[in-house]
């Protein structure tokens, strides 16, 4: 219950974390632990509840991208995964309606609820990726949205008189959807891929993978991995930001297992006396959430059972602060607070 | 053929209420959440302002059931001064950064006209510091150790009558920028009734003096309630003892005196439980949100607005900021220049007016000298002239000499001759 010695990892954190200050404010020294002498509880433990009841209220946002080409069953796998129409699946192309030329950017904003805890999903799609013949630099509208959002939080943030909270449309985390071919990645997936896995949180998932065999499957998995480390793409959970051996340990294992092969699907079929989402084939059905058949379930537990408020905060934390300090370097830098020494000048440009 | 860019607006207007069909699982983010902050550990910041001897630190002792503190401070400090201490606790799986912040030498000084702004300064600091984080390129304010004020603990002493002036005025300037929380210390000094006006005017006393109380908050409904019942209790009237007396069979924090013994967790004695209730157990999360959303973004709107900056309309160009330094720098640099010309023309100035001085100088030396030279030469003339006229004169009277010597021994000569002469007339004449 009382814990020993200080932890060294907090003290070795704390002093580095006094910031470099200009005019010197009184900054108290280095924690002493005196833990041994506590007796009696004192209620300090009560916070999380405090902290829980509070975030509650408040609600989070949550965004995600979903990137492929058309047909790989995007949308499908987007509602499967909240358990709601969330996107409106598009009925294939017929001849009246047009190809769009370009990549457009759709988001859609809901608001969901489960057990007391509100969530604004937004779910961005991008139909018409890869869909051209000539499908050069098509990730560039991708890339010019998600710098808009950081754009726009960055513009709040800066603001003299700011909102109490600001509005979070950032890119938390974008679901790339391969193509089961059963040999390697497609050049257009590595490009994407490149480009994109500096600014955003990219999970890559093998969709349709009920076309591919246990075998198959695995040694696809193997090769796209292979393919990813070759090329320098970091996908999510990176390993640059493991923050211990625990974490390390629990993310390596998930590592190992990505990119999942994952089967979507809204429709519920009866198996084994129970009612299961699934599709029926004639030599059976496959059902999406049993962990034999397809890695769905590792996917939606992985993303929002266990890692979502993660992958907000390394969106937060990491991608947003490089995009604000590049941004700030570009411009010049924030003026440093006092404007009279020259020095100072120097050291923010 | 290059894709051209068309990007659909995100239609934020038609937020629909989906329903779910089965259990998404997404009901764990809070405690995702939770469990991410207690690992980075949370940081909670105490300011204790009251007089010498009030009892602040034994209070903080009994708050959170150790001992701080190690001597109390006298009474003859100068100037008042703020001692931050920080320290680590754990409880459960919850470790606290804690750091209490004491006011030396409150009311100590005759004259206390100055007495708030040490307090004062030390909170716009920790502001400050946090801001300049905030502003930085590279920052990383996830594991910035957060030393802005939380809540500040004023300390009322127990004289029975009304609110020193020293308090209204302190208050009056620390309303702004940190969660106050009036106490009563000593309070085992009043008795019952005593109490309950001195409540009532001290409330009422800070109402009609404008002064802004942390008000627990009252929206939320599970804790709507306790805070409603607790407030009506304003200010806490305290009593803090780390000594433990016997009381039935059980040991409990007590001051002990002849007449009785005065139990600090005892709601009946004084309301030492109300203000753990309130200070730690219901409103920790809510002081320290406050903080930063209330009292910082005011600093931070106002120390900005200070600068010069200004929030643009949002269909002008993006970065108001930076077009603001830009302007700023400019000026300021236009403003360097002008003052390097200035202290460059000074400079000339002096040195034209030193190198001046040192013409003059060297020309009346010049003059100077010319005139030792001439005199020089003039005394140089007389000597050789005397020098001349020595040896005229030298040489006259060596002339003579030689004269007189020749006369002299032409005279020896015809002498000796003589002599000669004379002896041989002599010699002959004897013959």
């Amino acid at each position: 219950m009382f814990k020993g010695p200080a932890d060294t990892r907090t003290d070795a954190a704390m002093s580095d974390l006094v910031p470099e200050p200009r005019q010197k404010p009184v900054v108290p020294m280095k924690p002493v632990s005196i833990n041994s002498n506590l007796l009696g509880y004192i209620g300090i433990d009560t916070i999380i509840e405090q902290m829980r009841k509070k975030t509650m209220k408040t609600g989070f946002d949550f965004n995600i991208m979903v990137v492929g080409q058309s047909g790989l069953g995007k949308s499908t796998l987007v509602n499967t995964l909240f358990k709601s129409q969330v996107s409106r699946k598009s009925s294939g192309w017929s001849r009246e309606e047009k190809i769009p030329k370009t990549v457009e950017i759709k988001a859609i904003g809901h608001v969901i609820e489960e057990g007391g805890v509100k969530m604004k999903l937004t779910v961005i799609d991008t139909p018409g990726f890869g869909d051209q013949i000539n499908n050069e630099n098509c990730w560039e509208p991708i890339e010019k949205y998600i710098n808009e959002q950081y754009e726009k939080f960055l513009k709040e943030e800066v603001n003299i008189a700011r909102k109490k909270r600001i509005p979070d449309t950032r890119v938390h985390c974008c679901l790339y959807f391969i193509s089961p071919t059963g040999h390697s990645l497609r050049p257009l997936d590595l490009e994407f891929m490149k480009h994109l896995s500096k600014v955003v949180n990219i999970i890559p998932v093998i969709a349709k993978a009920d076309t591919m065999t246990l075998e198959e499957k695995i040694e696809f998995k193997q090769r796209v991995r292979k393919e990813l480390e070759v090329n320098g793409i970091e996908f999510y959970p990176q390993k640059e930001f493991d923050e211990d051996l625990e974490d390390k340990t629990e993310n390596d294992k998930i590592r190992e297992s990505m990119p999942f092969a994952v089967v979507g699907s809204d429709k519920e079929y009866q198996v084994n006396g129970k009612r299961v989402l699934g599709r029926k084939t004639p030599w059976g059905i496959i059902e999406v959430e049993n962990l034999n058949h397809c890695e769905f379930a590792l996917l939606r537990d992985f993303v929002i059972r266990t890692h979502l408020q993660d992958l907000k905060e390394v969106t937060h934390n990491i991608h947003y602060e490089t995009y604000r300090a590049k941004r700030l370097n570009d411009n010049g830098g924030l003026p440093p607070m006092t404007v009279e020494t020259e020095e100072n000048h120097e050291s923010n440009l | 053929m290059a894709v051209a860019v068309a990007v659909g607006r995100p239609a934020n207007d038609d937020l629909r209420n989906l329903s779910l069909s089965g259990h998404v699982g997404f009901d764990s983010l809070p405690d995702q959440l939770v469990n991410k902050s207690t690992s980075q550990g949370f940081c909670f910041n105490i300011l204790c302002v009251g007089e010498t001897g009030i009892g602040k630190s034994t209070l903080m002792d009994t708050l959170f059931n150790t001992t701080f503190e190690s001597e109390p401070a006298t009474h003859n400090e100068p100037g008042v001064r703020l001692k931050a201490r920080s320290y680590e606790l754990q409880e459960s799986n919850v470790r606290l950064k804690l750091t209490i912040v004491d006011t030396v030498g409150f009311g100590d000084q005759i004259n206390k006209d100055d007495s708030y702004k040490p307090i004062v300064e030390y909170i716009d600091a920790q502001f400050e510091a946090y801001l300049q984080e905030e502003l930085k390129i590279k920052r990383s304010l996830f594991n910035y150790h957060d030393t802005r004020i939380h809540a500040c603990l004023y300390f009322i002493a127990p004289t029975g009558h009304s609110l020193k002036s020293l308090d209204l005025v302190t208050m009056k300037k620390l309303d702004s920028k940190v969660n106050i929380i009036p106490i009563i210390a000593k309070a085992d000094t009043i008795a019952k009734n005593e109490l309950h006006k001195f409540k009532s005017k001290i409330m009422s006393e800070l109402v009609s003096n404008g002064v802004q109380i942390y008000q627990f908050p009252t929206d939320e409904e599970t804790v709507a309630e306790i805070n409603a019942t607790m407030s009506v209790h304003l200010p806490f009237a305290v009593v803090g003892s780390t000594e433990e007396v016997k009381i039935g069979n059980k040991m409990a924090k007590a001051r002990q005196y002849p007449w009785g013994v005065v139990q600090v967790e005892n709601e009946n004695h004084c309301d030492f439980v109300k203000l753990r209730e309130m200070l730690i157990r219901v409103n920790m999360e809510d002081l320290r949100e406050q903080t930063h959303t209330r009292h910082y973004e005011l600093y931070r709107r106002c120390k900005l607005e200070e600068m010069g900056f200004k929030d643009t309309d949002p269909d002008s160009k993006p970065f108001s900021l930076q077009e603001t330094y830009e302007a700023k720098r400019n000026e300021f640099l236009g403003e360097l220049q002008k003052k390097e010309e200035e202290m460059r023309q000074m400079f000339v100035m002096r040195v034209k007016e030193k190198e001046a001085e040192l013409k003059e100088a060297e020309k009346d030396l010049h003059e100077k000298f010319d005139l030792l030279k001439r005199t020089h030469q003039e005394e140089k003339k007389k000597v050789e002239d005397k020098k001349k006229e020595l040896e005229e004169e030298l040489s006259n009277f060596q002339k003579k000499k030689a004269a007189a010597q020749l006369l002299q021994s032409q005279a020896q000569q015809a002498g000796s001759q003589q002599t000669k002469k004379d002896k041989d007339k002599k010699n002959a004449s004897f013959t």
